[in-house]
């Protein structure tokens, strides 16, 4: 009779995987079901748009950087907008401000709902995906109200917005939110309770407090562990510190801690849209009064030489931005996201550099999974919610 | 911001190598020399009055062809003194390299391979030094200011790498090893 003997074994999981979030490959060593240990490999979707961005004007880097994290568009254009105010010296108005803040809140809520909608899906509720990705449909459809684009809208411009918010907009916006109290009930009564769900994610791919802030993750998932920090709260922009709006936080740090965080991160958006809602006048001034930056409105263009000349320069040399650095941090739907944006004083960036909050998630990875049974390993990934386009950019 | 009081913690804590620089966002900027970088960084981390306990990026700039060359670039968070702070190295063109930080902030280890990947500044040290994002066959470094851009290349493969069974066996276990000794 042959000796019985007991090898460990490898599995390469994705880089083409249904539940791996785009291209992550994972190289597993198993002993049975328990995971040994975990290397990612990353770097499929890299498409070079911090070199690309070298190359371009500065309102022609927008559509790229909203390309990045392409769950949430418009949390990344605002950062870099915000990024380039910063070194133009520019303030902008207080109506953009709120626009601005509700665009980021629906943009928050937009990306939770996908992450919820693919998490669940993972762990075998499928009816989720399907009950969330109807209501972000009607976020599209806003996107697609202002913009004439569902997901990479562009509408926010280095200055302000690029034109004023449509007619229908705040009814658009107050259908949804009406709407979407229920629903987010109804999604928690689909898993909040649910003995499958529970039992797949309580004490499932759990990161401590110190592990959490040792691997830079700014965000959700060091909430849902216990660190209070939130970009919003702490180092206030886009006039945040006048809402009244709540950090919500978890101590388990395993992957219901994050899916409580992120459901109730999405109340605390809609309070923070009903707010920045009220604050918007349906019309009025939409980017700043700086001929060298904003275009002028359609009409004069038409109509007026000056107006057509300041149309030319801007679209065909944009404008200078003084030369310095500037790094401002938003919290984006994945964490701390910001630009450090180096200009050299010309009309084009001179280095673009993305903070990726989903590259950090995903370094940590390999904390939360080892030991961990192969099974869990997909809860785990759904739980960070981490976008390859981010990673890789 | 009060970046003076910020200064004067700093110099209290290591002195005379921070040398402060104006900055117009939210960040104290300051540049320090590259031989001391761990030292500092340890510093900034454990001291209580400082408490940068977060790594939130690491990045450089090439100002090529300006000598020296290269900026390397850390932003650091404190949470409970809701501080921000960057830390900045210049490095020559000629010899860029620096001593890691991923002992002191584990979150180093990507963002320092990201630079070698894209800026072939070296991290002495570093515990994985291989590319992150390119190919690892990638001959050059993008993101400097000399690398080509809008150019036609032919399109090139690398040769299959041809082991035999035996081989590939030894690769895994080899592979499997090294990261069990690195864990460890």
């Amino acid at each position: 009779m042959p000796a019985v003997r007991t090898e460990t074994m490898t599995v390469n999981m994705g880089p083409q995987h249904p539940s791996t979030h785009g291209v992550l490959r994972l190289v597993l060593e198993l002993d049975g079901e328990t995971v040994l240990s975990a290397a990612p490999t990353i770097g499929y979707l890299h498409t070079g748009i911090e070199k690309t961005a070298e190359q371009k004007k500065w309102q022609q880097v927008i559509p790229l950087v909203e390309r990045m994290d392409y769950l949430s568009a418009q949390s990344n254009s605002m950062a870099f907008c915000m990024s380039v105010e910063k070194l133009l010296g520019v303030e902008i108005p207080e109506r953009v401000k709120n626009i601005r803040v509700l665009l980021a809140e629906l943009q928050r809520i937009n990306s939770h709902l996908v992450w919820l909608g693919t998490h669940g899906m993972e762990v075998g509720a499928v009816s989720v995906m399907l009950y969330c990705f109807r209501e972000r449909e009607l976020l599209l459809n806003i996107n697609e109200m202002i913009a004439g684009f569902r997901l990479f809208p562009s509408y926010m411009r280095v200055g302000g917005l690029r034109e004023d918010l449509p007619r229908g907009f705040h009814e658009a916006v107050l259908a949804f939110l009406d709407r979407f109290a229920g629903k987010l009930d109804e999604y928690e009564d689909l898993l909040t309770k649910n003995e499958i769900y529970l039992k797949r994610t309580i004490g499932v791919g759990a990161i401590s407090k110190e592990n959490a802030i040792a691997y830079g993750l700014l965000g959700p998932i060091a909430r849902a562990a216990g660190v209070a920090y939130d970009v919003r709260k702490a180092f206030p922009y886009m006039g945040y510190e006048t809402y009244d709006f709540a950090v919500p936080t978890a101590t388990a740090g395993d992957v219901y801690a994050r899916y409580t965080v992120r459901v109730a991160e999405m109340r605390e958006s809609m309070k923070l849209c009903r707010q920045a809602l009220a604050r918007i006048s349906p019309t009025g001034q939409y980017a700043i009064d700086d001929p060298r930056i904003t275009p002028p409105p359609k009409d004069r263009v038409y109509t007026e030489m000056e107006a057509l000349i300041q149309h030319f320069l801007i679209y065909s040399q944009g404008f200078s931005v003084p030369a310095g650095e500037a790094y401002v941090p938003v919290e984006g739907p994945r964490g701390e996201q910001g630009f450090h944006v180096v200009s050299d004083g010309t009309n084009r960036p001179w280095r673009v550099k993305s903070r990726a909050p989903s590259l950090l998630a995903c370094q940590a990875l390999e904390q939360m999974i080892v030991g961990g049974l192969i099974a869990d390993v997909i809860a785990v990934i759904g739980s960070i919610d981490v976008v390859m386009g981010d990673v890789d950019r | 911001m009060d970046s003076s009081a910020l200064i004067d913690l700093l110099e209290g804590a290591v002195p005379g190598v921070f040398e402060a620089v104006a900055s117009v966002d939210l960040q104290t900027t300051v540049y320090v020399p590259r031989e001391r970088v761990v030292e500092i960084a340890q510093a900034l981390r454990d001291r209580p009055e400082l408490g940068f306990e977060f790594l939130a990026e690491v990045t450089a700039v090439d100002y090529w062809p300006r000598e020296p060359r290269f900026e390397l670039v850390y932003v650091l968070v404190s949470i409970e003194h809701r501080r921000r702070l960057r830390l900045k190295v210049r490095l020559p063109g000629a010899d860029p390299h620096v001593a890691t930080v991923s002992g002191i902030w584990p979150a180093a280890n990507w963002l320092e391979r990201e630079v070698w990947d894209m800026f072939g500044i070296a991290f002495d040290g570093h515990p994985d030094p291989r590319r992150l994002l390119m190919p690892e066959d990638w001959d050059g470094f993008p993101l400097r200011k000399d690398f080509p851009v809008q150019i036609r290349r032919p399109a090139y493969a690398a040769e299959p790498l041809q082991v035999t069974e035996q081989e590939f066996r030894q690769n895994v276990q080899r592979d499997r090893l090294s990261r069990q000794g690195h864990e460890g």
